[in-house]
């Protein structure tokens, strides 16, 4: 039976309650007590500052050439925190209310509560670290809107906001490594987690550049690790973004929550072609202004700018009128695919639409020309006056796209399509970050926590640095007091010497294959079954056409895989080669998660539950629960079920018409 | 943070090239000053009085000490960082991006200057060794009891050679050159530049590294050819 | 805009670690299109290389999106390739021609030794953030974000200095190999902030004094920094720098 720990009380005192009755590790000890964290990211470098801060000593690793590199930095468009600055009624609650109706109502209540309550600290946390959000002539800080809210509660740095709040971290985090804190391993990747009395006491690493294997010892070890997107092949994560050590945590015991919540983004650039090694966002922020449609006759190969504006269809305007362009992501890639499955894609693909931002510019040129009392100065002069208002607005993300397909975005609509951006699911945690392995912990996108099955836009990086900032320096306390008679293990002990004989025995079995089959091929094929069949919209039959064919495929790489160079050197190719393994056997999981699940809600769309009209069928009797998975072997897992109990929002249909 | 690590650093070594540059300008100034009497009617008096006076003031025989120091600072220095920096890569490129990411004579300051070096002692043997340590010819105007160097006369020997002058306009060539990136390098290096004052700081630059080596420049060229400028009753004498 | 294939001939600097010496390989690459990214292309060389049996080409890069700063490689010449404020993975292949002769390279300055091929170790960046490059606040200790005000312009100065991915290609473009684009941008973000004030004297000596160590050139202001920086960041950023530091060695 799964317990997650939630304190009792009202909702708004429960995590005021645990702190104040939380246990504590007294300065002297906590001197001795050592903390392994593993990723550097914002969840990574907000905990293992804020740790070595409080006097732990920290071991921090990243597989990166340097912690500011981890991928919170291409966050683009902001981070929520329920400041009511701009007097909009916002407060605590809505944005607990916002978060929990966007999650579609599957995400745990008081956690997400506890996530609202530390936004606003965030925000001040970061100020006072430097991070420049942008700011209004008066000094203020400045909001925007984002997706699914009704308030402005974002803070942002112009489209680099990830970036900023990254390198805030990051700052920190090297603050703590010059004064001895933390001691900080780049080019390492965590290969193995080491358990001792059912406790996790340390990890495997791979030094990347000289391929030996590390033995590193921790009172406790928190995986800050990130999402598995990266399964898809084509997803808006960084290349090295990895699965690995959520996965080899799960098969020590840790079970792995939802994996079938995965967010698709409705704004990226789209494929070009089969070399396509990775996809590009296009911030939310430009559905404010676009406008997306496709021609309205199947197969209509005109250039864009040559259809009238009778042919065109504004589908989403169309459909959900009262949203219109700004209905929530899965809403807006759903219908896209919808169009582009039903012969209206556009392009050479056929796999895109039109963001147009033809009438946004007409549109501002007119209120500027009105601004400037320049009276009637024709088309062409609007027009222009029109492009350099977007060109202030959105003029970076023009610039990417221009650079990415060569198409000037200010004369032509801009191809999207959506493409996988984000993983809801995760490893389960309690209450406390904890995970089913006592002593191993997860934060940030790593674990499943609060977004439910369907994350809103600026949630990512809140949730990182509230986990991180605000939630681990308490309940890691509260593990750790009863830890301070273990003195430290020697990494000779039998476990860690297993540990990493495991995790030699499977490197050398990677290199000894030497069939005819690169890595990159593998992981492209997997990719294809996964967002075939696993993608926008599943199916029974086609869930369990991916389970079969991800296992075939899996005992393909295990016996065709070529891996060039040799083990005891910087080799690219292993490395991606454990990853690929790895996301190989979550593949598998994922279409189980997604077929047991037989509901649609959020960000997982079964073909089977859907409303006449098209929209996502909830069923809330039989599948109002998190789905956390145990790993028994490969290719084998039980269901474990925590039931979601709504004290406080009642779950109701989500329209947006 | 006590002095030496100051000038240790290397920000320190670079503000000692900029201020070393700077005192060096100035010197330029006053030294195309005085010179641009051979422009004028009655060169040769006007020339001979003012050099006379550079040469005896014993303010500016101080300041001549501090002007060699200066010199030298600027040359060491600049030799020191040259190497310093050359060996701070020592795996060179196979390609370079040249003048596609930054002037050539922006990269070229050691060379440049090793011109200017070699001109320098060349300039110094022709004029300040014969008036330090004598060699030559003197002269008296009027009822002026003072006699006077005529280094008039001796600049009129030197620049005879077509070749002599050739020099010297190379000479200028690679002050003008040197001149151009320095000015408004030594401005940065001081944090003098910034978004307002910068593109005045580089039209300054930009005016002093053409006009002055130009002034310079002509010099020769007005001896060898006995040329002389006649605006009225202007004279520069001191 | 029209599409179209291209053969090329590649340079690749092969080097197997710090220590061993380095050499050119050429390769050829066939049929690739102008839609791909250069670091696609040379995904395709490297698949290529695997399946004959040879090593791949070992490379930094992760977010492929122009802003975790992972991606190096000076391309003909140039750190990040052709194109202004632009990282290599950005770059795309239509800004080459068929039967081009590419010359890759590694980031080259002796405090940016070479891992494998062309990837080089930037730890020195982080050493230099880790003299100074930082606001020491432990979390808990901010009092509410707007009760510190800021004057808009010092804001937006400093989010333009903040956006310096560390990429390293300032090193890379000066002909002294010098970090100080580098260190400027993180003083300059640091300094026009309020927050930046109460130890902005040991900051702007401390990072000084490890760019120092680390063994970068100085600056002799030729600005190829900026030019090549593929974040546009400023060298007017420098000359702030230089002011902080001489402030804070003629302050008291």
């Amino acid at each position: 039976m799964l317990d997650s720990k939630i304190p009792a009380g009202p909702l708004d005192d429960k995590w005021t309650t645990y702190k104040g009755k939380v246990k504590l590790v007294n300065p002297a000890n906590k001197r001795k007590i050592e903390v392994i964290v593993v990723g550097t990211g914002l969840a990574g470098a907000s905990a293992a500052s804020s740790l070595a801060e409080m006097g732990y000593k920290v071991k921090a690793f990243c597989f990166q050439d340097s912690p500011r590199r981890a991928h919170s930095i291409a966050a683009q468009g902001g981070i929520n925190a329920a400041k009511n600055y701009q007097n909009d009624g916002d407060s605590v609650y809505r944005l607990f209310y916002d978060t929990i109706k966007g999650g579609d109502y599957r995400a745990r209540e008081a956690n997400v509560h506890r996530l609202a309550e530390v936004s606003t600290n965030i925000i001040d946390h970061c100020v006072a670290q430097g991070v420049p959000f942008a700011r209004e002539y008066g000094g203020l800080l400045s909001n925007r809107s984002f997706g699914g809210t009704q308030v402005q509660r974002t803070f942002y740095a112009a489209g680099q906001t990830g970036q900023q709040l990254l390198i805030g971290a990051y700052q920190s985090l090297e603050r703590q490594v010059a004064l001895g804190n933390v001691e900080m391993h780049t080019r390492h990747e965590m290969i193995e987690l080491v358990i001792i009395d059912g406790k996790a006491r340390g990890i495997i690493a791979r030094n990347l550049e000289t391929g030996e294997l590390e033995r590193h010892f921790g009172h406790a070890v928190l995986l800050c690790t990130g999402g598995y997107g990266n399964v898809f092949y084509l997803s808006t994560n960084a290349m090295g973004s990895n699965v690995t050590a959520a996965w080899k945590a799960h098969k020590k015991g840790a079970y792995f929550a939802n994996p079938c919540f995965t967010q698709i983004h409705p704004t990226c650039i789209p494929v070009s072609g089969d070399h396509q090694s990775k996809l590009t966002l296009m911030s939310e922020s430009l559905r404010n202004d676009g406008r997306i449609w496709v021609p309205a006759k199947v197969g209509d190969t005109r250039k864009p700018n040559e259809i009238p504006e009778e042919e065109r269809d504004y589908y989403l305007e169309r459909r959900y009128p009262a949203f219109g362009n700004l209905v929530p992501r899965d809403v807006a890639s759903r219908a896209a695919k919808e169009r582009c499955d039903a012969g209206f894609g556009v392009g050479s693909s056929k796999q895109a639409v039109y963001l147009d931002y033809a009438d946004a510019i007409l549109r501002y040129g007119k209120i500027e020309a009105s601004k400037k009392n320049l009276g009637d100065i024709g088309n062409d002069a609007i027009i222009a006056l029109g492009k350099e208002v977007v060109k202030e607005k959105y003029g970076n993300l023009f610039n990417m796209y221009e650079k990415i397909t060569g198409e000037n975005p200010y004369e032509i609509p801009m191809r999207i399509y959506p493409a996988v951006h984000y993983t809801m699911g995760g490893l389960w945690v309690d209450y406390e970050l904890k995970t089913t392995v006592d002593g191993l912990y997860a934060l940030g996108e790593a674990n499943f926590s609060d977004h439910g099955a369907n994350r809103l836009g600026a949630s990512a990086l809140m949730q990182g640095l509230a986990d991180g900032y605000f939630v681990i320096p308490y309940t890691l306390g509260n593990y750790l007091a009863e830890e301070i008679r273990t003195s430290n293990i020697s990494t000779d002990h039998p476990a860690f010497i297993d540990a990493e004989k495991v995790a030699s025995d499977r490197i050398n079995k990677l290199m000894t294959i030497q069939g005819k089959q690169t890595v990159e091929s593998f992981h492209k094929r997997l990719g294809k079954i996964i967002w075939d069949k696993c993608g926008m919209a599943r199916n029974e039959e086609g869930l369990k056409q991916a389970i079969a064919e991800v296992r075939a495929l899996r005992d393909e790489f295990w016996s065709d895989v070529k891996i060039p160079g040799i083990i005891n050197q910087m080799n690219p190719e292993l490395d991606k080669a454990g990853r690929v393994a790895d996301f190989l056997e979550l593949g598998e999981l994922m279409c189980l998660d997604a077929l047991e699940r037989k509901e649609s809600c959020g960000g997982h769309f079964r073909e089977e539950y859907q409303t006449p009209d098209g929209e996502a069928l909830r069923d809330d009797n039989d599948f109002m629960y998190v789905a956390a998975w145990e790993s028994k072997e490969v290719g084998s897992w039980n269901l474990h079920k925590e039931t979601l109990d709504y004290e406080v929002v009642k779950p109701s249909q989500r329209s947006y018409k | 943070m006590n002095w030496s690590q100051l000038f240790s650093s290397s920000i320190g070594k670079k503000i000692v090239m900029a201020l070393t540059g700077i005192f060096l300008i100035i010197f330029l100034v006053v030294h195309c000053y005085v010179n641009a009497n051979v422009f004028f009617p009655n060169a040769q008096e006007n020339f001979n009085r003012a050099a006379h006076f550079m040469g005896t003031n014993l303010l500016i025989r101080v300041t001549e000490i501090g002007l060699f120091a200066g010199f030298i600072l600027h040359i060491i220095q600049g030799y020191k960082l040259e190497l310093q920096n050359r060996s701070s890569r020592k795996s060179r490129y196979a390609v370079n991006a040249g003048n596609k990411t930054s002037k050539w004579y922006s990269r070229s300051m050691a060379l440049l200057g090793t011109l200017i070096l070699l001109f320098l002692i060349m300039h110094l043997v022709h004029f300040w060794v014969p008036s330090r340590f004598g060699g030559l010819t003197e002269v008296q105007y009027g009822n002026d009891p003072i006699v006077f160097h005529n280094l008039y006369a001796q600049m009129q020997d030197t620049f005879a050679p077509m070749w002599v002058v050739v020099v010297y306009i190379l000479g200028c060539i690679s002050l003008s050159w040197h001149l151009l990136h320095g000015v408004q390098s030594a401005a940065q290096t001081l944090g003098w530049t910034n978004k307002k004052y910068t593109s005045i700081i580089k039209s300054i630059g930009f005016g002093f590294s053409i006009i002055v080596p130009l002034i310079f420049a002509l010099m020769p060229i007005f001896i060898h050819f006995g040329w002389e400028l006649n605006l009225g009753s202007l004279t520069l004498l001191f | 805009m029209q599409h179209y294939t291209m053969n090329l001939k590649l340079k690749v600097w092969r080097q197997q670690n710090s220590k061993s010496e380095g050499r050119f390989e050429v390769y050829d690459v066939n049929d690739i299109s102008s839609e791909m990214s250069f670091l696609e292309m040379i995904d395709v060389l490297n698949e290529k290389l695997i399946k004959d049996g040879g090593d791949s080409i070992a490379f930094d890069h992760d977010c492929r999106e122009g802003v975790c700063g992972m991606c190096s490689m000076v391309i003909d010449g140039r750190p990040h390739g052709p194109w202004q404020g632009t990282t290599t993975c950005q770059l795309h292949m239509r800004a080459f021609k068929d039967g081009d002769t590419i010359t890759i390279e590694p980031f080259r300055a002796n405090a940016f030794p070479v891992v494998k091929d062309l990837m080089v170790n930037r730890g020195a960046f982080d050493r230099i953030i880790q003299a100074g490059g930082y606001i020491s606040v432990n979390t808990g200790n901010a009092v509410d974000g707007n009760a510190i005000l800021i004057d808009k312009q010092n804001a937006d100065d400093a989010f333009a200095a903040a956006a310096c991915i560390g990429c390293g290609a300032c090193v890379a473009a000066c002909k002294n190999a010098s970090a100080m684009l580098f260190v400027s941008a993180k003083v300059s973000h640091l300094a026009l902030l309020p927050q930046g004030q109460p130890e902005s004297k040991q900051r702007v000596a401390g990072m000084i004094a490890q760019m120092d160590k680390e063994g970068f050139g100085s600056c002799t202001n030729t600005y190829a920094c900026e030019a090549e920086c593929p974040k546009e960041i400023s060298v007017m950023n420098i000359a702030r720098l230089n002011r902080e530091y001489l402030q804070s060695n003629l302050g008291s």
